[in-house]
């Protein structure tokens, strides 16, 4: 595939993704690599937030730990003035390109990779490396952070009672492959 | 096989479960449910181990965590061998296999027991004042001898095959002990639907309800009663339950480590299990439940195996059905052991008498002793027992002296009293308190949210203990948030309470005399070297502790620590809350290091980061050099070839067609916003207000003192938008001081950092090739030389996707960096590789590109400058902007000393000897006739063979460097001496037309 793409000057080179398509369960998790996506890291003082709100469709959060969705799109609140949005299928930089108020807006579309971690292993899995509390209580679905697994940082975005997306840089993906798979191993099938 | 000592009808476990296993080779049979020591004792062993110095016969003292004697070696496999396993605290599994430590040839006839007639020569403060003439003798003689002869048990010599996990929790209320208290304090605080963690070290909650056979709380035994709340507590979705689980370490604001021991207990573990999983537990409230250990009595030949703890031998009885001996003898100063005397009479051992050192001792315990008949010498004590393998009998006299008898005996049950368990209590720095009256130190000023109940708390009795315990859990729950209570109250029918301690040494210890009375089993410190060490001036009980030894085995002193400090507060004539109770430290009992380690070991000991196009290098036959966590192609040698010719061949090919270079490594921020370029002013010593949008320039960055920091080239995309990049090691260091300074010193100026290190792979290709090599897959970029000169940058497309091109050179000669988002940076790759290898074109490594730099004289920030090298030294000054009112460390600059002659600057050396290649580091002189230690004037930072050149390079730091071009130094070697000339530091195409070319 990449060798016909180096044939031509326009025909698009392949896009190849960190670990892509690798995918696989313990009894109590399933872990899977998710597909490419549109990612922008977005920093606004408060007063661009509705401007840049209105852009994305969807409300940018500004609570601590949470994140707003809308379709395919979804804006994690990492710091009181940064968003990471992650599209699975629309342009949110050419969204922001739009707005005229004062942000940051920087395509990280491929900086990450993105990880699904489910079941009912989940939480025991990524408490085996991220020191949160991820009880429902304290870390409800749509509840997000940036925080650390074992010896790497992550973006951790709760998806579903029992499921999570973990983000990576994507050095570090082979790492946090590594580590969920042998977390996922002690959550008692 | 036989248990002889195994009772029928006694004790909770089932005698059809058999499991086998050995003990030195010798096979026995045993109980499931029994531990090792137990089960030993079944077979009527209680000889176990030698000690540490005196290497003398040691049995089994305990039946618990706080057992100082009976260590042994558990050998699973070749690669599984765990020294200094507490036989107390090890479950017996079927197919175990044990060995005793600390004796050759055998257990029973030791080597090294010689010792202990010389014990004169070890006395207390020893290893200090023996070993210190003659001085020589320490490193050839003494020190290895002494290696050879201390520790205990043999380390294993293979890896570790097990593996281990690690787990963080969060919990509103942690119960540390599984006894009557914490069981009640955790139903209390259970009910109320908060996070209930419940943890205890033994395999089975219960605590002292395993002996403590008369007990019953809400009309049941108490052993059944405590089985049946862990039953409730177990079907609660709000409680975790962790047995075999020990709390080592208290750490600030409710953090506790445990270690919980998953599989040891196993004969054929499942081996995707964990041996043991650590957990770090945050909890709002801790309660402490941590109950109390009885401590031995202190006299001649205390250490006899036989002789043990008094609530031992009754867990061993009443739990695991077995007898310790059949004719007993107890020496007590408190009632506990009275039980001890009860339960076994009823169990029809015969027992030798109670000897009692209380004068009048009294209550239910002593009352139902005498009515079984057993014998009660109160007022006396037991002064020395015969027997050296085993007891053989006890010497009983009156406590203030006069005739004494002997009594045949096979093992003697001791009980001075009971010691709380303030250990994590302490750790949590808690301050303790010396209760006067029953002469415990006790939680005193809490420092952590947490609260003491039961025995470590000094509550005596089973019905204040429960009683305090559960509204502690109740208390507990409502602090951390839990609004509704519903937990039955729990009533205790029927508990024992003990009476009575003391702390010391007995008549029997002997003052002034040879006997050993020990206090501290496992390190072998005896009430005399109490007493020695307050007689050679120790006053602190620190000091006390660091001279004998005390309380510094694994065991940490848990049976010894307070009998040591009564004995030197009497020694020293102090009482003793004055001279002081010895700092808890962790861990409580000793950890692996398999469960500090966890999963950060092998492939995640630390991340290994490649680039998107490692996989191409691999393929074609890179070697990888480290770079921090990176993994980096460092040269790609062909059939045939050395790292010598691979990368004499790269660095000729780059200057002669062009190569292809993954410096995807590279730190890549993007500093966006209205004050970006008043952002980059302050940051960089460069201006770059005036830098056009499409433009690039070399920055420097310094640290506040004036020393370079990091450096790279910065491409201005737009007005408000700029690409920066640094080194690779700086990547993440670069950016936190950024972003450090944007929020402490430049708040006000609108500008974001975001890193793009990896959102871009960067395929550098250098070479007078290079525009051809590109040009025919980019879109939309004008490359000419007129439409994009050197330094600049500009936005595109290449094979379709889009690219930011950068031309620039880190080589001298035309070239540019190509990036591309990093899924695409393989692709691209092999696109610029098809089109390179049209014209020639090579891959070369970071070996060829260090070369191809320094023979431009191009510095690289921590290699040729070490943190204290300025702009100046380093001859890069001309990026510093002269009108530039404010930077990063301007005003270091000016710091006289940096002004000053005689500082270190960067030069380049040539050999005399064109042919030899200079040695990294290696120091510089200027007479090379001076006498050793000479005068160094500097070091090389950076030398290599440059085929370009035809000759070798250096770089060096020299002082007054850059007025000695010219001048012949020597760089003095252990085989020669080698003459340089100190040169410039371009050595290749000193005009710089190749950029061009």
């Amino acid at each position: 595939m990449a060798k016909a793409a180096a044939k031509v000057s326009s025909g698009g080179a392949a896009r190849k993704s960190a670990l892509a398509g690798r995918e696989f369960h313990t009894g109590a998790v399933r872990l899977a690599v998710l597909p490419p996506a549109e990612r922008i890291s977005l920093r606004a003082p408060a007063g661009s937030v509705a401007a840049l709100s209105k852009a994305l469709g969807l409300d940018l959060p500004t609570k601590p730990k949470a994140s707003a969705s809308n379709g395919g799109r979804t804006a994690l609140w990492l710091g009181p003035d940064e968003w990471l949005v992650i599209d699975q299928t629309g342009d949110p930089l050419a969204n922001c390109s739009e707005v005229k108020d004062l942000h940051s807006a920087v395509g990280v579309s491929h900086r990450n990779v993105a990880f699904s971690v489910s079941g009912a292993g989940a939480e025991a899995t990524l408490n085996a490396g991220c020191p949160q509390d991820l009880s429902l209580e304290a870390f409800p679905v749509g509840a997000c952070s940036r925080t650390i697994l074992g010896k790497v940082e992550i973006v951790l975005l709760r998806t579903g009672e029992d499921a999570f997306r973990v983000e990576c840089w994507r050095s570090f993906s082979d790492y946090v492959h590594d580590f969920l798979v042998e977390a996922a191993a002690d959550t008692g099938g | 096989m036989t248990q002889p000592f195994r009772i029928a009808g006694a004790g909770r476990l089932t005698p059809a479960k058999t499991a086998r296993f050995t003990f030195d080779g010798k096979h026995f049979s045993g109980l499931a449910g029994d531990t090792l020591a137990s089960a030993l004792l079944a077979n009527g062993v209680h000889l176990t181990g030698r000690s540490f110095k005196y290497h003398r016969p040691r049995g089994i003292l305990s039946a618990g965590a706080e057992e100082p004697n009976a260590l042994v070696g558990i050998e699973r496999d070749a690669a599984r061998k765990t020294p200094n396993v507490r036989a107390t605290v090890q479950e017996l599994y079927d197919g175990l296999a044990a060995v005793s430590q600390n004796r050759w040839p055998s257990l029973n006839f030791d080597v090294g027991a010689v010792n202990d007639f010389a014990s004169p020569l070890f006395s207390a403060g020893f290893y200090y004042k023996t070993f210190m003439w003659p001085k020589a003798a320490w490193k050839s003689f003494y020190e290895p001898k002494i290696r050879a002869a201390a520790g205990l048990g043999v380390a294993p010599d293979q890896p570790d095959p097990d593996h281990y996990a690690s787990r963080f929790a969060h919990c509103e209320v942690l119960v540390l002990g599984g006894g009557a208290a914490g069981l009640a304090a955790a139903l209390a605080a259970a009910e109320s639907g908060v996070r209930v963690i419940l943890a205890d070290e033994q395999a089975e909650f219960g605590g002292a309800l395993r002996y403590e056979v008369g007990a019953k709380v809400d009309g049941m035994d108490g052993w059944a009663w405590a089985q049946g709340a862990v039953a409730k507590l177990a079907a609660m979705d709000n409680v975790r339950l962790l047995p075999r689980t020990t709390a080592f370490g208290y750490y600030a604001q409710n953090f506790v480590g445990l270690t919980e021991r998953v599989t040891d207990h196993l004969a054929r573990p499942d081996r995707h299990a964990p041996r043991e999983r650590l957990w770090q537990v945050r909890a709002r409230r801790v309660v402490l439940a941590t109950g109390a250990i009885e401590r031995h009595m202190v006299f001649a030949d205390n250490d006899r195996p036989g002789v043990m703890l008094a609530s031992a031998a009754r867990a061993y009885l009443n739990h695991y059905g077995v007898t310790v001996g059949r004719q007993v003898g107890v020496y007590t100063a408190n009632d506990s052991a009275y039980y001890a005397a009860i339960d076994l009479k009823k169990a029809g051992v015969s027992i030798a008498g109670i000897v009692d050192l209380r004068d009048n001792p009294g209550g239910p315990a002593v009352d139902e002793a005498r009515a079984l008949g057993i014998e009660v010498n109160h007022g006396r004590a037991v002064t020395k027992v015969g027997g050296k393998l085993r007891v053989s009998s006890m010497t009983i006299e009156p406590k203030n002296g006069g005739g004494g008898r002997t009594v045949a005996i096979d093992a003697l049950l001791t009980s001075s009293g009971w010691t709380p368990s303030i250990h994590l209590f302490s750790q949590s720095r808690g301050k303790v308190a010396f209760d006067e009256a029953t002469k415990r130190f006790l939680p005193g000023t809490y420092a952590q949210e947490c609260v003491s109940v039961g025995a470590c708390n000094g509550t005596d009795g089973l019905e204040a203990t429960v009683a305090e315990a559960f509204v502690a859990g109740e208390k507990a729950a409502k602090e951390s948030g839990a609004k509704r209570f519903k937990a039955q109250k729990i009533k205790v029918d029927a508990g024992e309470t003990w009476a009575g301690s003391m702390l010391g040494s007995g008549p029997g210890a002997g003052a002034g005399t040879t006997v050993k009375a020990f206090i501290d089993f496992q390190n072998d410190v005896t009430a005399k070297d109490i007493r020695q060490a307050v007689h050679e001036g120790m006053r602190s009980i620190e000091h006390v502790k660091r001279f004998t030894t005390n309380g510094m085995a694994t065991d940490q002193g848990k049976t010894s620590n307070m009998h040591g400090l009564a004995i030197a507060a009497e020694t020293l004539g102090k009482p003793i809350p004055e001279v002081g109770l010895t700092t808890f430290r962790a861990p409580y009992t000793p950890v692996t290091f398999g469960s500090i380690v966890g999963h950060a070991k092998g492939k995640l000991f630390d991340p290994t980061r490649r680039t998107a196009i490692h996989p191409w290098a691999e393929k074609h036959g890179a070697v990888f050099e480290d770079v921090g966590q990176w993994k980096r192609a460092w040269y790609f040698p062909r059939a045939g070839e050395d790292m010598h010719a691979a990368v004499n061949r790269e660095c000729v090919t780059v200057r002669q067609a062009a190569g292809l270079f993954d410096a995807s490594t590279l730190g890549k921020i993007e500093v966006v916003g209205p004050d970006a370029a008043k952002f980059m002013e302050l940051l960089y010593t460069n201006p770059w207000e005036k830098l056009d949008a499409g433009r690039c320039r070399y920055g420097i960055m310094l640290r506040e003192d004036g020393f370079i920091y990091d450096d790279g080239v910065v491409g201005r995309l737009a007005p408000d938008r700029f690409h920066v990049t640094t080194t690779t090691g700086g990547a993440a260091r670069v950016m936190n001081m950024m972003e450090d300074y944007l929020q402490t010193e430049f708040p006000h100026l609108n500008v974001w950092l975001t890193s793009i290190s990896e959102q871009w792979a960067v395929i550098a290709v250098q070479g007078p090739k290079s525009r051809d090599i590109i040009a025919p897959l980019v879109e939309g970029i004008d490359m000419s030389d007129e439409a994009m000169p050197h330094m600049s940058v500009r936005e595109g497309k290449i094979c379709g996707v889009p690219t930011r091109l950068f031309r620039m050179s880190f080589t001298g000669d035309r070239g540019f960096e190509v990036n591309v988002p990093a899924d695409y940076g393989e692709a691209v790759w092999e696109a610029l590789w098809a089109e390179g290898r049209k014209h020639g074109a090579c891959a070369y490594g970071t070996e060829a590109m260090h070369v191809l730099r320094a023979e431009k004289g191009y510095i690289i920030v921590g290699q040729d400058t070490d943190g204290t090298v300025t702009p100046a030294d380093a001859s890069v000054d001309w990026a510093i902007g002269k009108k530039k009112k404010d930077f990063v460390g301007i005003r270091g600059l000016t710091r006289p000393d940096l002004l000053a002659p005689g500082r270190k600057q960067l030069v380049g050396l040539k050999t005399r000897d064109p042919k030899i290649v200079l040695e990294e580091g290696a120091q510089i002189v200027a007479d090379p006739k001076q006498k050793v230690p000479m005068t160094m004037i500097g070091h090389v930072t950076s030398s290599y063979w440059s085929e370009n050149c035809g000759h070798s390079i250096a770089l060096a730091l020299v002082v007054d460097g850059k007025s000695r071009h010219g001048e012949t130094l020597y760089v003095p070697m252990p085989d020669r001496t080698i003459e340089v000339e100190v040169t410039g530091m371009v050595f290749y195409d000193p005009k710089g037309e190749r950029l061009n070319g």
